[in-house]
């Protein structure tokens, strides 16, 4: 992260996740960072459920059984579904961070255009890319 | 300077998380379609077919990469969204020993049982 010295964010939490009029891609961000949050929280548990199997098979059947049942699978279904989105649109904030799909720099002439406009196709890609790959993962959570 | 270069590394243990974390969930998840990594029937989970992926360098390799890879984006991008709240001097060094602490411990767990898991899996 660039460190922010000029302009410091004002609006605390609500600069987190307020877009504004910022357009779609802002709340695209937010919810970036609300997926990137919820996948920190379960990798931690994941880490420590899946080390059972360092202990042998009894203590991963018991860890196993203790991680089962409909609620923990709608909870699977929704970091499976929090991994597609945060990785397609991670892949589309690299691209654009690098320069791809912004458009080439044009004159500022009025009416002005906005590179936004540019991005939007990706945006709407990424999006039902993100979709397809939760809906093809929902169908393994719903044997 | 060391803040761009962080940055850097944070983009691009994305992309190596990318790359291994959806072999996990092809591996995990799309088994109904991808079964090669899981020969034994029944689910994934079940012990057989964890032994079998468990004797597997490549997995034992890939897992503690992604370990670190995933430790790191995740808890940098943590600390990121917690210094857009403008703390103080203090309380960044604070935070940043606390998730270089958190992420050390958790992948030398993880790291330890990935190497536990792969002998258990050896033997059996």
């Amino acid at each position: 992260m660039i460190e922010n010295k000029g302009r410091p964010n004002r609006l605390g939490v609500k600069g987190w996740l307020g877009g504004g009029r910022w357009g779609f891609e802002r709340y695209l961000y937010a919810l970036h960072r609300l997926t990137g949050l919820a996948l920190l929280a379960y990798f931690v548990l994941h880490i420590g459920v899946t080390s059972s199997r360092a202990f042998g098979e009894n203590a991963w059947t018991s860890a196993m059984g203790a991680v089962k049942g409909p609620l923990f699978s709608v909870g699977e279904f929704l970091v499976f579904a929090a991994f597609a989105f945060h990785a397609v649109n991670g892949i589309r904030l690299a691209l654009v961070e690098l320069g791809f799909a912004i458009g080439q720099p044009i004159e500022p002439v009025y009416p002005y255009r906005t590179s936004v406009d540019e991005q939007r196709p990706l945006a709407i890609g990424v999006m039902i890319l993100a979709a397809i790959l939760a809906i093809v993962g929902g169908i393994g959570f719903l044997k | 300077m060391r803040d761009q270069r962080l940055w850097t590394w944070h983009i691009g243990a994305g992309a190596v998380i990318l790359v291994l974390l959806g072999l996990h969930m092809t591996v995990m998840h799309l088994d109904a379609i991808v079964r090669v990594f899981n020969p034994a029937p029944g689910e994934p989970v079940d012990w057989a077919n964890v032994v079998a992926r468990g004797k597997s360098v490549f997995f034992l390799v890939t897992y503690v990469l992604l370990l670190g890879t995933a430790l790191f984006h995740g808890f940098y991008g943590l600390r990121n969204i917690l210094f857009e709240l403008n703390p103080g001097a203090p309380a960044k060094k604070a935070m940043n020993g606390l998730f270089l602490v958190a992420g050390l411990v958790l992948f030398a767990i993880g790291t330890w049982a990935a190497w536990a898991g792969f002998t258990v899996a050896r033997s059996a």
